[in-house]
């Protein structure tokens, strides 16, 4: 199970600057698993200590913040692009 | 001359130099302007500010932007009346009720006028030649704005969909404007990268540290305004959630540089019931904000995932504040009633806030004899099409006297005799 995976900026460190990568992983949570074998250091930045989503992190599956789908836990498919992206704010 | 020394994790304390960086490498966390607050002390008094010019720079100590002649950026912008509201009192059963009114904010009629000023002075201070914003109301009128007169290049993305009037608005100052087929959201994201891959200055993305300091000048002026010395209760609308924490952050900083002795207030947030992520955790006891699907008229508060929403509970519970929601025919009611008793136009985000002062007075978290300030931070004439059905139909007759005599006594149920000379 293949995925896409946008870094940004702050997590490009752990991605040797680059700002796609692969994953693989049936749910959020394992590609943030596999994420971390292949990057280490990436769960700590993505994840607090309870092992859910970090406050000002957004996690979108193919353009859907997957805290309105099943949070980490939201089904991943072979082919979904993952982008993740540090919390701002509008004002519209 | 300035006073910031640098930025700082509002969650881990992770410092870093003044540089256009909004997100702690570390946590992700939004980073904040610190000030050296014992030389702005010794800098500044009420007499030095009140001899300023009436714009938000008079407090430009407390700002974090570098420069000592004249502002080049917003020189109009704040400085917007607090008007005491005795016949809005009466209705509400107040006696000190005031309007801090940011729908005559110059120049684009709402307190976007204020973080925009700042975020593009600090653009210019950096270097940066393209700023630009997602958005689709106030604030892309007003970096368009500012951006023209600044003589920057200006990217403004919206998404699909948005009234024509919106478009005209920002592409008026010359700026390009980009629609994006999805939601609000969507664009949000997309911005984030845009600016992450372009070294674009978005005002509300990189620019936000400094950004939202602008909002505070709300609140100094605020205090100003009533003579040097907080209001027991003030009602801030919430979206993203920028101008209610630092509302609360300006009336600390004035206690801090010595501008005012007493330090007590209480801050009341404000949503409109369909984009109420803060209101339904503030009302449920939780940190925790569940982002939603907004639907209200109130477009200009219409985000469902505020990413300052935490600070607006903590800023909210840390003054013994509260907060509630306001419905759309609430939003409505409460702009034709400032507008029928003080003659103010607010957009509905004022409607949402008049609205939510009206619930606190009746629970009884607002006393008749307590100061109240209810914060209007934009103009109804930008969104006619959210009240229009809902206010009299013009009377439309011939240009003959005979038949106004008629219609009047219609109007006034025949008591013509008494309200005419003749």
């Amino acid at each position: 199970m293949a995925v896409r995976v946008r870094v940004p900026t702050p997590l490009r460190r752990f991605t040797a600057g680059v700002d796609e990568v692969s994953a693989d992983g049936t749910s959020i949570k394992a590609v943030i698993e596999d994420l971390e074998r292949r990057h280490p250091g990436m769960r700590e930045r993505l994840l607090d200590e309870k092992g859910d989503i970090r406050r000002f992190v957004n996690i979108y599956l193919n353009g859907d913040d997957v805290r309105f789908l099943d949070a980490i836990n939201s089904k991943v498919k072979d082919g979904d692009d993952i982008s993740i992206v540090p919390a701002i704010a509008g004002g519209r | 001359m300035s006073y910031i020394t640098n930025l700082k994790c509002r969650e881990c304390g992770q410092e870093y130099p003044i540089s256009p960086l909004h997100v702690c490498e570390t946590c992700f966390g939004p980073l904040e302007v610190t000030y050296d607050y014992a030389r702005i002390r010794a800098a500044i008094s009420r007499s030095i500010i009140e001899k300023r010019p009436h714009n938000l720079w008079r407090y430009r100590e407390l700002l974090p932007v570098d420069f000592d002649g004249e502002p080049e950026v917003g020189p109009n912008s704040g400085f917007t009346p607090l008007l005491r509201c005795k016949r809005l009192g009466a209705e509400l059963g107040l006696k000190h009720l005031y309007v801090k009114d940011d729908t005559v904010n110059h120049p684009t009629l709402s307190y976007k006028d204020r973080v925009v000023s700042v975020a593009i002075t600090k653009a210019r201070e950096f270097g940066f030649t393209t700023v630009s914003c997602a958005s689709t109301g106030n604030l892309a009128t007003a970096v368009a704005a500012h951006a023209a007169r600044a003589g920057l290049q200006c990217y403004i993305f919206m998404p699909e969909g948005v009234e024509a009037g919106k478009i005209v608005g920002s592409t008026i100052y010359g700026a390009r404007v980009i629609t994006i087929r999805g939601n609000y959201d969507d664009v949000n994201r997309l911005c984030s990268e845009i600016a992450d891959k372009y070294g674009w200055a978005f005002v509300n993305i990189n620019l936000r540290p400094f950004y939202t300091e602008g909002a505070k000048t709300f609140g100094f002026e605020v205090a100003e305004q009533l003579g040097w010395r907080l209001p027991d209760h003030i009602v801030v609308p919430t979206a993203g959630g920028t101008i209610l924490p630092k509302v609360a952050k300006a009336f600390k900083e004035l206690k801090e540089v010595g501008l005012i002795k007493s330090g007590e207030f209480k801050i009341h947030s404000a949503q409109a019931a369909g984009a109420a992520p803060v209101i339904h955790a503030l009302h449920k006891g939780t940190d925790l904000i569940t982002p939603v699907k907004p639907d209200t008229i109130a477009k200009s508060i219409a985000i469902g995932n505020p990413a300052d929403g935490f600070y607006v509970l903590k800023a909210v519970r840390d003054s013994g504040g509260w907060g509630d929601v306001a419905t759309d025919p609430e939003i409505i009611d409460a702009i034709k009633l400032l507008a029928r008793t003080e003659g103010i136009f607010a957009e509905p985000a004022g409607g949402t806030t008049l609205a939510v002062a009206l619930k606190l007075v009746k629970q009884g978290r607002i006393k008749p004899d307590e100061t109240v300030v209810v914060s209007i931070t934009g103009n109804g004439y930008k969104t006619l099409e959210a009240v229009a059905s809902a206010i009299d139909q013009p009377s439309i007759i011939d240009a003959r006297l005979k038949d106004f005599d008629a219609l009047f006594d219609r109007l006034t149920n025949g008591k013509r005799a008494a309200n005419t000379a003749a």
